[in-house]
């Protein structure tokens, strides 16, 4: 019921007149992320369990590949807060999904000093490629592409981040071939991170 | 100065323990143990060790300022290295993790807490990875945990990953996220060193500053501040990206100046291109000209310049950098970043975002920049956080600098500095 001349009384945009969005399907923890959990949850005091809420969404994440609200749910009575002081978590931090993402998710960094070594044109390429726009998730399912502010390595830019794995020093006519690498044999074609001289040379 | 902090990062398992201990690590813990905790804050004071994250606060200062009458009291490592241009954190994490424990540690006992915290951004996952490993072998060997060497002071280190945001790194909101909430800053006073994580006493410190630590301690203050200018000791990681020939992290003493490091260490800008402008301290400082390239690329130096040393991000621009368009790129990142919490800012990087695009799209007007000027005003100065500052920088010091730039995209209704690694499609057309 509102007062406001411009608002009528049937809105239907009103956020109590909005209906449910999907739950999901019902979550709960395996076995082995309930122990991750518990284990995670002893780093804080145990009047601060709340503070474990970024961990124990990366484990629902982990798990189910986005986040729910049924999983928002479960952290929440895991932690003893309420499904509102997760969900107000869940909408604040970028690397949550709320809704199901790609198998392989690239992200872009855009910043400066990778933008200026051509990730414009990295995006392009690749959005070229993939058919779909930043944003958006191909209709197979496998790639979703993503602009991302800056990553931290700036010194190998151009940088593309995917899923939790590193690509670096990307250029934009390379770009079209990772999605095909990655596509015929995964995450292994990522060139990592450079400073790790321990990995053989791929 | 030979590299001190990142001297070995490129040998193979640099970031092992059995690789640190055969380079003398943790002699530092061992010699901090037998001290009492105020003459490590003495020595950390003498040395005059200043907080390598951004705003140069002397970090014995900040030790002391910790209200040692309340218990328990909190270390928090800010790992949330977010500023555009910087990654030396990452470099360290990576390369030589046990010495940002035993700085870790160190602290702990020199503040009297029981507990670190290293908040570390989410991108960061292979840099976690080998933290946690390093802490694990820390504990496996009695270096962290319960009775450290005997000593009867017990110490855990934990690891946070944060979840992409910016503002996380401004140190309230890291305590905010590190409470399991949005990262929005808090109201400053109280300090963090009074009223902290979960209200108690904490020092929050960033990874550079606690790996200067162990050398502090080790070597003795007398040998920390020779190594730079006056209240600009110490060694300093430096950052050089963007239009150079060899990024990456550089190790000095705060001697040295922006040309050595641009076009010495960096080898220069790439042939053919003749460079345009210095931003010395990640995006959120003001830009430096090429004639101002001879200057010190020490905190005070760069201020005296009209600019900030900040996190020792050095980005370096060529003459194909339009300034209108990396206003407009800022200002994408500040307006994607706000937190959220303070209204000039929130809605303020929003309206600067779209006046820019205008302006680069070529459909700006003259008065558009007197709008954007009054905006910038109105934001800088009146947030809770130094974010809303940061955000009006790029705005600020372009139109100082580059006015003309501004102009010509009006006047001719087109970006006059085209180049050829800019996306093709006109801005905004996805």
């Amino acid at each position: 019921m509102s007062f406001h001349p411009k608002m009528a009384y049937d809105a239907t945009f009103h956020k109590s007149a909005r209906e449910r969005e999907d739950e999901g399907p019902p979550f709960a923890y395996t076995p082995e992320n309930r122990a991750r959990f518990d284990a995670i949850v002893k780093r804080y005091p145990p009047e601060s369990r709340r503070s474990a809420v970024l961990p124990a969404l990366y484990l629902v994440q982990h798990q189910q590949g986005y986040v729910t609200a049924n999983g928002i749910r479960h952290v929440a009575e895991l932690l003893g807060i309420t499904c509102a002081d997760v969900e107000d978590v869940v909408s604040y931090y970028s690397m949550f999904y709320t809704k199901p993402a790609g198998r392989f998710v690239l992200n872009v960094c855009r910043t400066l000093p990778c933008a200026v070594n051509g990730a414009e044109r990295v995006t392009e390429a690749l959005s070229a490629k993939l058919g779909i726009k930043p944003g958006e998730t191909d209709p197979t399912g496998t790639f979703t592409l993503m602009e991302v502010e800056c990553l931290g390595a700036c010194d190998r830019a151009p940088i593309v981040m995917v899923n939790d794995a590193w690509h670096e020093c990307v250029k934009p006519v390379d770009a079209a071939r990772l999605v095909d690498d990655l596509r015929a044999r995964g995450e292994i074609v990522l060139s990592g991170c450079h400073l790790v001289v321990e990995r053989e040379p791929r | 100065m030979d590299p001190i902090l990142i001297k070995h990062v490129r040998e193979p398992n640099s970031f092992t323990l059995d690789f640190y201990l055969q380079h003398e690590g943790y002699e530092a813990l061992k010699k901090a143990l037998t001290l009492k905790p105020d003459q490590i804050i003495d020595m950390v004071k003498a040395s005059g060790l200043r907080g390598r994250g951004g705003a140069g606060f002397p970090t014995g200062m900040k030790w002391q300022f910790v209200d040692k009458k309340i218990e328990p009291r909190y270390l928090a490592c800010n790992a949330d290295e977010s500023e555009p241009g910087t990654f030396k954190d990452h470099l360290l994490m990576e390369r030589n993790p046990h010495l940002l424990i035993e700085g870790c540690a160190i602290g702990c006992y020199a503040i009297g807490a029981k507990v670190a915290y290293i908040y570390i951004r989410g991108e960061f996952f292979h840099a976690q990875q080998v933290l946690e490993h390093a802490i694990d072998e820390a504990y496996a060997r009695g270096l962290l945990g319960r009775n450290i060497l005997g000593s009867g002071f017990d110490c855990d280190v934990y690891v946070h990953r944060g979840a992409g945001a910016y503002e996380a790194g401004e140190e309230t909101a890291l305590l905010e996220s590190l409470e399991g909430k949005r990262a929005q800053p808090r109201n400053k006073p109280p300090f963090p060193a009074v009223v902290g994580l979960y209200g108690k006493p904490t020092a929050v410190n960033n990874v550079e500053t606690l790996c200067n630590v162990p050398l502090i301690v080790s070597k003795g203050p007398d040998w920390y501040t020779s190594l730079g200018p006056e209240k600009n000791g110490g060694p300093k990681l430096y950052c050089v990206s963007g239009h150079v020939k060899r990024p990456g992290v550089y190790e000095a003493s705060m001697n040295i100046t922006l040309r050595e490091l641009i076009e010495g260490h960096a080898g220069g800008v790439r042939d053919g291109r003749t460079l345009k402008a210095v931003i010395p301290g990640g995006s959120s400082v003001p830009i430096l000209l090429p004639d101002q390239l001879d200057t010190q690329a020490s905190f005070d130096a760069i201020q005296k310049a009209g600019s900030l040393l900040g996190s020792a991000a050095i980005i370096v621009l060529d003459d194909t950098t339009c300034m209108v368009w990396l206003a407009e790129n800022l200002l994408h990142f500040y307006r994607h970043e706000s937190c959220g919490k303070c209204t000039p800012c929130r809605e303020g990087t929003d309206w600067l975002h779209k006046i820019l695009r205008k302006i680069e799209r070529g459909d700006g007007q003259m008065r558009d920049l007197d709008l954007l000027s009054n905006i910038s005003a109105n934001i800088a100065g009146k947030t809770l956080c130094a974010f809303g500052d940061a955000a009006v920088t790029p705005i600020v010091t372009t139109l100082k600098h580059f006015r003309h730039e501004y102009e010509a995209h009006i006047k001719e209704g087109r970006c006059t500095v085209p180049a050829d690694w800019r996306a093709r499609m006109p801005v905004g057309a996805h």
